[in-house]
């Protein structure tokens, strides 16, 4: 009988991460409630919007003077949130399918686990996203596309800022089981706030400026509100957001292994129940 | 209780491995392995050495440390001290080098409900890179008797079928070593009788190592060269299936089961004992 296995076992493997993105294709496409659902709440969420940012902008003058605002931040917000629900709510079917045990004594890395995930979180987004920025067309005359090229800008810095926080949120269900899965669903919201989707950052205290210029969003929901009422791109922004992105998804990735290791420990792999 | 002649606690060097240990490189190697969970030890310093191409039994009340040390084997949990060799590969640290040559089953996790029996045989053949998937799917269909629900969903198969999916999911990669906690619990004694047969010849033909927990003694006494009983996390004893039956004086590994379960020494057990 030979020894150890010779094929580069540690090598990243595009093979896996091919399979593991083919089993949540599957997931989705066998239950249409769960497609469904992608595209319900971020439709009513979208329509709900643009009709207030309509009434607004009748009384207001500055509403009128920077208009899609409200629409633009409400659809960044979803893409921000969706994107990591998306990915968490594709590590919470292992856990609720008792899978997670055969995935983790399957050749299947940790690294190309959390990139199936990825992939996952992108598809998702697509299919409840565009049917959204479609009805802001349609229903509210408000072009999303017509950012142009900083909406690139923009998406790379929500998604990544959505992967971290979906990445640690799967790190603490993983060590604690699914009595930690509430984490999942509001701890974006806990961001909410302090990332000035909707309002300038110098609304907010002093003090909360500093923590809130921490957090990518924050430079995000800026730039776009340069962008739609002063005309400017502030790609210094953006820069700023992908530097403390880099930084927060490599911490959140150490502290996801840290969690794994700690599950290990723990025997938690074995009964990720409540 | 007669101190076992196995050499509970000693290097494996030291271990008698009846039966089934011909000498040569082993499957498995475990030394002194401890596993502590806050105040309670769940595994309390074993070794043991189980030869390759061998089948040894598992056997233990509940909460005798069997599922620890099979998850401690497969890496899953993490020994508070001592060392696990898995096909010359130190585990957990090289588990990769050797996980594509493993394979489980265990009624601690299942298969995904949604998706199809050939579907979830097909995400697991791409992680473990099995060569002519359709191939070997379609053979175990056959081998298995999977055929007349392949495209049926997980979760409408009943305990017995999901079971022999199971299985066949643990022999999709055709393993060298195959752990295998209760494989026969839930089915019928025809089809029981015809997985053991099918593990048998599987052994064969494959020189596989087969390490299995079991309650079903006249399965362990019918498939395995050699049996390790714990009870509180010890190894209790170590020889093949007669050897036992002969030092308990029992005509059953049943009736050993219950000495050792209730407390029974070795030397007490033939007399006034029904």
């Amino acid at each position: 009988m030979s020894e150890i296995v010779s094929h580069h076992p540690r090598a990243i493997s595009l093979q896996r991460i091919n399979a593991m993105v083919l089993r949540y294709w599957y997931l989705l496409m066998s239950s249409w409630p769960r497609l469904l659902e992608l595209i319900y709440w971020p439709a009513l969420q979208i329509i709900t919007w643009g009709f207030l940012q309509n009434y607004i902008s009748q009384a207001s003058g500055f509403f009128a003077k920077a208009g899609g605002t409200l629409i633009g931040a409400v659809i960044l917000w979803d893409i921000l949130f969706r994107g990591q629900l998306g990915f968490s709510i594709s590590f919470l079917e292992e856990m609720w399918a008792r899978n997670l045990g055969n995935l983790m004594m399957s050749p299947l890395k940790p690294i190309e686990f959390l990139l199936s995930l990825m992939i996952m979180s992108l598809i998702r987004l697509a299919i409840g996203v565009i049917p959204m920025t479609l009805l802001a067309l349609f229903f509210f005359g408000f072009n999303f596309y017509a950012i142009g090229l900083p909406l690139i800008a923009f998406f790379c810095n929500l998604i990544f800022t959505s992967w971290s926080v979906g990445v640690f949120a799967s790190g603490l269900v993983l060590r604690n089981g699914l009595g930690a899965e509430s984490i999942v669903w509001t701890l974006m919201f806990a961001v909410m706030p302090l990332a000035c989707i909707y309002y300038p950052v110098e609304v907010l205290p002093a003090w909360l400026q500093l923590v809130a210029w921490t957090l990518p969003p924050t430079y995000v929901f800026e730039g776009m509100r340069s962008l739609l009422i002063d005309h400017v791109f502030r790609a210094d922004l953006m820069v700023w957001a992908l530097v403390i992105n880099a930084a927060l998804f490599a911490a959140s990735f150490a502290v996801f292994l840290a969690l794994l290791q700690s599950a290990k420990r723990n025997g938690s792999l074995l009964s990720s129940g409540e | 209780m007669q101190q076992r002649e196995t050499g509970q606690g000693q290097a494996p060097a030291a271990n008698q491995a009846p039966a089934a240990d011909q000498g040569g490189s082993a499957a498995i190697e475990v030394a002194h392995l401890v596993k502590v969970y806050k105040t309670t030890r769940a595994v309390d310093d074993i070794s043991f050495r189980i030869a390759r191409g061998s089948i040894t039994g598992l056997l233990g009340g509940n909460g005798a440390g069997k599922t620890t040390t099979i998850a401690m084997i497969m890496g899953l949990v993490l020994p508070t001290s001592g060392t696990v060799s898995v096909l010359g590969a130190k585990i957990p640290e090289q588990r990769y080098d050797v996980l594509g040559r493993m394979n489980f089953e265990s009624p601690y996790v299942d298969m995904p409900m949604r998706l199809t029996v050939r579907q979830n045989l097909t995400i697991f053949g791409r992680l473990y890179a099995v060569k002519h998937l359709r191939g070997r799917i379609d053979q175990l269909a056959a081998d298995l008797d999977l055929k007349e629900f392949l495209d049926r969903s997980n979760g409408k198969l009943s305990a017995g079928q999901k079971t022999r999916v199971a299985l066949a999911k643990a022999l999709i990669n055709e393993p060298d070593l195959l752990l295998l906690d209760e494989p026969t619990a839930s089915l019928d004694p025809d089809t029981a009788d015809w997985v053991r047969q099918h593990l048998e010849t599987y052994r064969k033909t494959h020189n596989a190592t087969i390490l299995l927990a079991s309650h079903n003694m006249l399965e362990v006494e019918r498939l395995c060269d050699r049996v390790i009983i714990m009870k509180r996390g010890k190894i209790e004893d170590d020889d093949s299936p007669e050897g036992i039956m002969a030092r308990y004086n029992r005509d059953t590994l049943e009736e050993v089961f219950l000495d050792v379960a209730r407390g029974r020494t070795r030397e007490g057990a033939p007399e006034g004992l029904s």
